[in-house]
């Protein structure tokens, strides 16, 4: 399958893309991994009529801890981050990093492209937005930072202008005392998952003194459970509140029915991902090492 | 569509199997059309063409990739090797000996990604456990085998590469 014809641009800077994008109007897209954009592209389901590729740009690639948080640059691929010992310090991210289709997409697919795509079924959104995440954006009028919650507005929709990229992804380091897990429930590793959760938790002691809860692919964007959160926070984590806040997070899905399953089957799922997540999350936040999250059907 | 006097060309250079290849094609042209239509190298397989069975795995600079799922211009500068580039001096690789030796192909089809898969499991892991190759393997689809003889046939490999 081939795509439509397009102009192929290369740019040599970061600078540069947004200049280039600036002069092509909106007809430009940006081609980052290319692991969503070219299945696109060869269905035809999107037809730009420019192409800038960010690939061959040094220094847009790496992972480092600076003033309390980890800092990704934008074409940093799945694959590097799912081997940083760094980024395994927030287990959140090595979870969703380590689980992402296969390894040959996560060779290829990069964080900034993930979340200028901000496809619905896409997974760092989800996971990040658990966290204290901030996007670094570059424009023709300089830099910007955006916090995440921020940064999705819709299915598809970032507030990206058309001529704007992502350069940098932050993520604060959480506050001693807190474990995290992201699990995504696919039918096989290169497919989207059905439905994912990501669980952020700070103890103190047997209290739960902060929780971030957010599902991926149960609406048009990664949905903060804030009911499900409320039911953990000032508590000590039973089965009882635990229970509650799985069925705060079926309240709080909003799923469509498809090849993947009824509305009400991913509802359950939910529920039952939430409730799992929130008990791997608690030992991590223990200090325990727990590996290897992700399920398939 | 722009008309043919129209359609820019982009010069690529890369190196295949250690060989050097220099084709100038349009931006569109996929990575693993370019290694079967231009380079003559057929052994990279199509399979769905939609980044799931991973049949067109070559690994670029030593990393698995799906050549159906990058354009060819990208590759420009890079390091490939395709199933052909295992051979050498007209003896089989350790894991396309293997393959045979633990009945891991049937009808063949999917063999080449899965090896090139295999290649970058093993030199980052040469004594990988079941349920790691089962991960490392989890973008390569195989309708015949079951799996079964493809992780044995993967642990074969991965202890005759020690040995040798």
């Amino acid at each position: 399958m081939y795509p439509r014809s397009f102009h192929y641009h290369r740019a040599g800077s970061l600078q540069e893309a947004v200049a280039i994008l600036g002069q092509l109007g909106a007809g430009a897209k940006l081609l980052a991994g290319g692991q969503s954009l070219i299945p696109l592209l060869k269905l035809r389901f999107a037809n730009p009529a420019h192409l800038v590729d960010l690939n061959f740009i040094t220094d847009t690639s790496f992972i480092k801890e600076e003033r309390g948080a980890l800092h990704f640059g934008a074409m940093t691929r799945h694959a590097e981050i799912e081997h940083s010992d760094l980024a395994r310090r927030i287990p959140v991210l090595h979870d969703c990093a380590a689980g992402i289709a296969d390894v040959q997409v996560r060779n290829r697919g990069t964080i900034g492209g993930s979340l200028a795509e901000a496809d619905p079924s896409g997974d760092w959104a989800n996971a990040l937005i658990t966290l204290d995440t901030i996007v670094h954006c570059l424009g023709p009028n300089g830099a910007r930072k955006v916090a995440l919650k921020d940064f999705i507005l819709d299915a598809y929709t970032t507030v990206l202008a058309h001529d704007e990229l992502v350069t940098e992804v932050e993520v604060k380091i959480p506050p001693k005392g807190s474990g995290g897990a992201y699990i995504a429930f696919k039918r096989a590793a290169p497919v989207y998952p059905t439905a994912s959760t990501a669980v952020q938790l700070t103890m103190e002691g047997e209290i739960c003194k902060d929780a971030a809860i957010a599902l991926g692919c149960v609406g048009l964007t990664a949905i903060r459970a804030g009911e499900a959160e409320a039911a953990l926070r000032g508590n000590s984590l039973t089965d009882t509140t635990i229970a509650a806040a799985a069925e705060a997070a079926r309240a709080a899905a909003d799923p469509h029915p498809d090849m993947r399953g009824s509305a009400d089957y991913k509802r359950e799922l939910v529920a039952a991902l939430v409730k799992r997540a929130i008990h791997i999350a608690l030992r991590r936040a223990r200090g325990e090492q727990v590996e290897g999250t992700h399920l398939y059907a | 569509m722009p008309e043919s006097s129209t359609v820019q060309k982009i010069a690529v250079r890369v190196k295949v199997n250690g060989k050097s290849y220099s084709r100038e094609v349009e931006a569109r042209m996929l990575l693993v059309e370019f290694l079967r239509e231009t380079c003559d190298l057929t052994g990279t397989h199509v399979g769905c063409d939609t980044t799931y069975c991973g049949a067109c795995t070559v690994l670029l600079n030593n990393l698995a990739v799906k050549s159906c799922t990058m354009f060819a211009v990208q590759a420009d500068g890079s390091e490939i090797t395709t199933v052909e580039g295992l051979e050498k001096d007209g003896q089989l690789h350790p894991i396309q000996k293997a393959f045979g030796d633990a009945y891991g192909l049937q009808c063949g089809y999917c063999t080449p990604g899965l090896m090139l898969s295999t290649f970058q499991l093993l030199a980052e892991n040469p004594e990988p456990a079941e349920k790691e190759i089962r991960k490392a393997i989890a973008g390569n689809t195989c309708r015949c085998t079951g799996y079964m003889n493809i992780f044995k046939a993967v642990q074969l490999a991965g202890r005759n590469m020690k040995g040798a």
